[in-house]
């Protein structure tokens, strides 16, 4: 039997997270360093999966399968390939820096770090899962968490408000996804006589058109409520700016790619015919999602709402470039997810970082930060110029992709997306200068400090991680490209 | 040395980031240190670019030292550079002018270790768009370019002066510079990326030699990824054409894409201006020598009346702008429109005459072509004295008007002399570079354009007007009592700066041949 190692990443955090419920609660150094030690764990384990996945024999890897409940055919059945590779790294990577960003948490701290692992190991379950039935289980996982995190930790503000509109919002967006699930599991049962969660069989279940392209929308947008599609978009930025600083970087840095990913998976995947059928008009709303969501980005005032907003922005490409169904879309929107993940997470972080000091993330009562903190703003500039598509950043590497994608599916909508670009470059400028550069207010003269030093191990390796993909694409663009041909054999050839 | 010469592009390209890096691990408060090691540094890739001049073969045909690395094979992308003469020039230009303005710089007093990084990581971006062949490779070099410029002027720009924006509410005027700057050229950059991806997903390559053969033959209608445009290759094709045109129209800038210039130029610190009049209104020049003219030949033809239009239009309103300016600066900042677009008007009669059958045509756009290169290179020597002496005299008296300036020739006779000098190259005066490079646009165009020459021949007239005229107010008529006692000559860093542009301007005045020779061979491939 070989190593489990993708086990062993979907089960340290939920077994690290019991064990520190065990630590008495006010031994709050220790329960730090054990996240902390989790956190480093499965960031290393991640990190050695991604690289020893064999991109020449490409498929899935690390295969690991029990039986779970095999009356209904449901097994335990995990496996990475090139699409899921890089968002177990992605996950690995904002674990590990959401755990040295939340060190100052004094707050229960124990069931603070306790909750948010129990949410890392349901997304990590996700992205691993072969079985669509674990699937289910697993994003339950990941979201109950969110509700407590945010109600319990988050901005007084809205908290109660931004933590029940998201989980209602999930929740019923993961009903209609069940609903579409069942249905297969009914129809491939039934068809065949093998009754199964299996993905792997269900790909090959060969369902008529006509019932691909009636359920695939079931499918597709309860997954994509979370990766923020338009019009259900609204809860997102609700969440991200009530949430905790590391909540917030899970958050959007990797649950919204949960929604995206589930909707490849489970939508794209299994009902390839339904998704060329529907994808036509869902483009248009990944459009909007993409202009608009940077539009109102731009017209904030909140430094956390603009974040928000950016984030529905991309997300809008990631979906877009799912929705070209060709092979520079999908690998686009492959790279974007990790892109923006690692982007997003750094942009948290520096928000966090900032209102921490200053109490407030009203933009025009900012100003100055430079000289306080003087590497949080290149940390912000590096991420700022990743999500404004700036070569040599990450973020290029991975739009270019996705605007080729839409040039082959329908030119117009690349020539409007790309405005974006430009929406998106005006308030990023507007925030660097608004918040880090000019003079510092009066009222903070003495009373903000710099950050941490691990803060500061936080953004200086969310940051470099941006500029290598960047320069040397090489390092992720052979894996997610093995993945896209995968959905592509699904998609008929192409 | 086999190693050096084998690698020659890529060391040149990335031994600036190489300086960045060591700069950026010395102790912030060691200023002297720091300026010090930036500028010696700088020579490192000057040096290598002059063995790279040396070491070019002028009788070869095509590109030189080409390297071809794998980059981003999902999209068929490689890092491929290579230099052609024209390039050379430009990359010889770029190495000569960073070491002069970091010299300008030791009066920068503010992080002025941030401020070497940045220039380090600006002049790499230059050198990358000068030496890619690839054209996904070429457009990330070409945007990363505006990243550190953007924050030179934002942050070291001038610190005087406010704009007011649309609502009422004053910013600085170095802020407001610097965001026009960047938002007028990303937008501008957007057709480019947009035409590029088109480009790329038709042709399954980026490689630039690749695509002048398959590109410019391609005549039957698009498909894209087997979903047929409805539309006729040939208006596909204009279209594109306009995209990279305006693209490169902005950075050169050609009128009336021009108005981000004066603000931009006059805000930026001293070598910041030196930069940008120098080499970074280049590139939009070199975008047509090196992707327009070869990539799009019929549109090119085609449109080449409007683009010699164009041209004029910058000649002449260049120079009756920087007539009507008041500020020193400004007033050479609009003197580059007008410089520049006598590097149009050569690129748009070497268009126009592109594919004759006419011998003695395809002779005078050859002319034309090399005075157009040859005007890239003078430019950037004669705009970055320029900037540089109007950047002396601001930093003694911390004014640009020019009303408060007067007879200040007695006060500083050796500043006087020298900016004489360079402004009569900038003038044209026979002897100096901008002489023989006008010239032979002039001489190109003629049979080309007979109107459009003629009619930049007026524009010619203003040069010398506001030339003189900047020259009056500052140095002749009633001396302004003000200044007396107050203003010190030029000082031994600063003639460090200047000597050498000085010294190539005389020379190519005197002896052009050895950069034509180079420019020459590269510029016949446009037959």
């Amino acid at each position: 039997m070989q190593f489990p190692i993708l086990s062993i990443i979907v089960f340290t955090p939920i077994v690290t997270g019991l064990l520190i419920l065990l630590i008495p609660a006010e031994r709050k150094t220790e329960i730090r360093v054990a996240a902390l030690a989790a956190g480093a764990f499965a960031l290393l384990l991640s990190i050695w999966a991604y690289f020893s996945y064999d991109i020449a024999a490409g498929g899935y890897q690390f295969i690991e399968k029990y039986d779970w409940l095999p009356a209904l055919g449901i097994s335990y059945h995990v496996g990475m390939d090139g699409m899921n590779g890089p968002l177990v790294l992605l996950t690995g990577i904002v674990m590990f820096t959401g755990v040295l960003i939340s060190w100052g948490i004094d707050d229960r701290p124990r069931e603070f770090f306790a909750f948010l692992f129990i949410l890392a190991t349901g997304v990590f379950g996700v992205f691993v899962t072969l079985d669509l039935f674990m699937l289910f289980f697993f994003y339950e996982i990941a979201v109950f968490p969110m509700y407590l995190l945010i109600s319990i930790w988050g901005w007084k503000v809205t908290r109660e408000y931004a933590a029940m509109k998201l989980t209602l919002y999930l929740f019923i967006g993961s009903v209609v996804s069940l609903v579409g699930a069942l249905a297969m599991y009914v129809t491939a049962g039934t068809a065949t006589g093998q009754w199964t969660f299996d993905m792997l069989v269900l790909e090959k279940a060969g369902f008529s058109t006509s019932f691909q392209t009636l359920w695939f929308p079931f499918v597709f947008f309860g997954f994509a409520v979370l990766g923020g599609i338009f019009p259900f978009h609204n809860w997102s930025p609700d969440g991200h700016v009530a949430a905790p600083t590391a909540v917030s970087m899970f958050h959007a840095g990797v649950l919204m790619k949960l929604g995206a990913f589930a909707a490849l998976r489970v939508g794209i995947m299994l009902l390839p015919e339904g998704a060329k059928v529907h994808m036509g008009w869902i483009i248009l709303l990944t459009l909007v999602n993409v202009v608009y969501g940077a539009f109102i980005a731009s017209v904030q005032t909140d430094f956390k709402y603009v974040i928000g907003f950016s984030s529905v922005s991309h997300m809008g490409l990631v979906s877009m470039g799912f929705a070209t169904l060709n092979r520079e879309g999908m690998l686009g929107a492959g790279l974007q997810m990790f892109s923006h993940g690692v982007m997003t997470a750094l942009f948290f972080a520096v928000v966090g970082m900032v209102y921490d000091q200053a109490h407030t993330r009203e933009i025009p009562k900012l100003g100055g930060f430079r000289k306080v903190m003087p590497l949080v703003p290149i940390a912000f500039i590096i991420g700022g110029l990743v999500s404004m598509g700036m070569p040599g950043f990450s973020g290029f590497i991975a739009e270019f992709p996705i605007f080729m994608g839409l040039w082959g599916y329908k030119p117009w909508i690349a020539i409007v997306a790309a405005l974006s670009i430009v929406i998106t470059a005006s308030y990023i400028i507007r925030i660097i200068g608004n918040v880090f550069f000019g003079s510092l207010p009066e009222e903070f003269e003495g009373h903000v400090h710099d950050v941490t030093v691990l803060d500061k191990v936080a953004l200086v390796f969310l940051s470099a991680v941006l500029v290598i993909v960047g320069v040397y694409p090489r390092i992720m663009v052979p894996m997610v490209e093995s993945g896209v041909n995968y959905v592509l054999r699904l998609l008929g050839g192409a | 040395m086999e190693f050096i010469l084998n690698n020659l592009l890529t060391l040149i390209l990335f031994t600036p980031v190489l300086a960045a890096v060591i700069v950026m691990l010395l102790p912030g408060e060691q200023e002297q240190l720091i300026r010090w090691t930036a500028f010696i540094l700088s020579f490192i890739p000057l040096a290598l670019s002059i063995v790279l001049w040396v070491s070019f073969d002028r009788t070869a045909v095509g590109f030189q030292f080409e390297q071809q690395i794998e980059w981003y094979k999902a999209l068929n992308s490689s890092f491929h550079v290579g230099v052609d003469g024209i390039s050379l020039t430009m990359v010889l230009l770029t190495t000569l002018l960073t070491p002069l303005a970091l010299l300008a710089s030791f009066s920068i007093r503010d992080r002025i270790k941030s401020y070497m990084v940045l220039f380090f990581l600006l002049e790499m971006g230059m050198l990358g768009v000068f030496m890619m062949l690839d054209l996904l490779l070429f457009f990330v070099f070409w945007e990363f370019g505006l990243v550190p410029m953007y924050f030179l002027i934002n942050q070291w720009g001038s610190e005087k002066g406010e704009r007011e924006i649309w609502g009422g509410r004053k910013v600085p005027a170095r802020t407001y510079a610097s965001i026009k700057f960047m938002i007028y050229t990303m937008a501008g950059s957007l057709g480019l990326l947009l035409a590029i991806q088109m480009i790329g997903l038709v042709s399954g390559t980026f490689d630039i030699p690749e695509l002048m053969k398959s590109w410019t033959s391609l005549n039957t209608p698009l498909t894209l990824k087997g979903v047929p445009i409805n539309l006729p290759i040939t208006t596909v094709k204009a279209i594109a054409f306009w995209a990279f045109a305006i693209a490169f129209a902005i950075k050169v800038p050609v009128w009336p894409f021009h108005t981000w210039l004066p603000d931009a130029h006059t805000e930026a610190p001293t070598a910041g201006s030196m930069i940008l009049a120098g080499v970074l209104l280049k590139l939009g020049a070199y975008g047509f020598l090196r992707l327009v003219l070869p990539l799009y030949p019929e549109e090119s033809k085609y449109f080449a009346g409007v683009l010699a239009f164009l041209a004029v239009m910058a000649i002449i309103f260049g120079a009756l702008a920087s007539y009507g300016q008041d500020d020193f600066k400004r007033l050479v900042a609009y003197s580059s429109v007008n410089h520049m677009g006598f590097v149009v008007l050569g690129i748009a009669a070497a268009a126009f005459a592109n594919g004759t059958k006419d011998p003695q045509f395809a002779q005078y756009a050859n002319i034309a072509l090399n005075g157009a290169v040859l005007q890239m290179f003078n430019h950037g020597l004669s705009a970055a004295g320029m900037f540089f002496l109007v950047g002396v005299i601001y930093e003694r008296t911390h004014t640009r008007d020019l009303k408060e300036f007067g007879g200040l020739f007695p006060l500083v006779p050796v500043y006087g002399g020298i900016l004489i000098f360079t402004s009569m190259a900038s003038l044209g005066l026979p002897g100096l570079n901008g002489f023989i490079s006008e010239f032979l646009v002039v001489q190109g165009s003629w049979p080309v354009f007979t109107l459009f020459t003629a009619l930049a021949m007026i524009g010619l007239f203003f040069t010398g007007a506001y030339i003189l005229k900047g020259l009056k107010q500052v140095l002749h008529g009633p001396l302004n009592e003000h200044w007396a006692g107050h203003i010190s000559e030029i000082n031994a860093r600063e003639l460090m700066v200047i000597v050498p542009l000085m010294v190539m301007i005389l020379w190519i005045g005197i002896w052009p041949s050895w950069i034509l020779d180079v420019i020459n061979h590269a510029v016949a491939v446009f037959k």
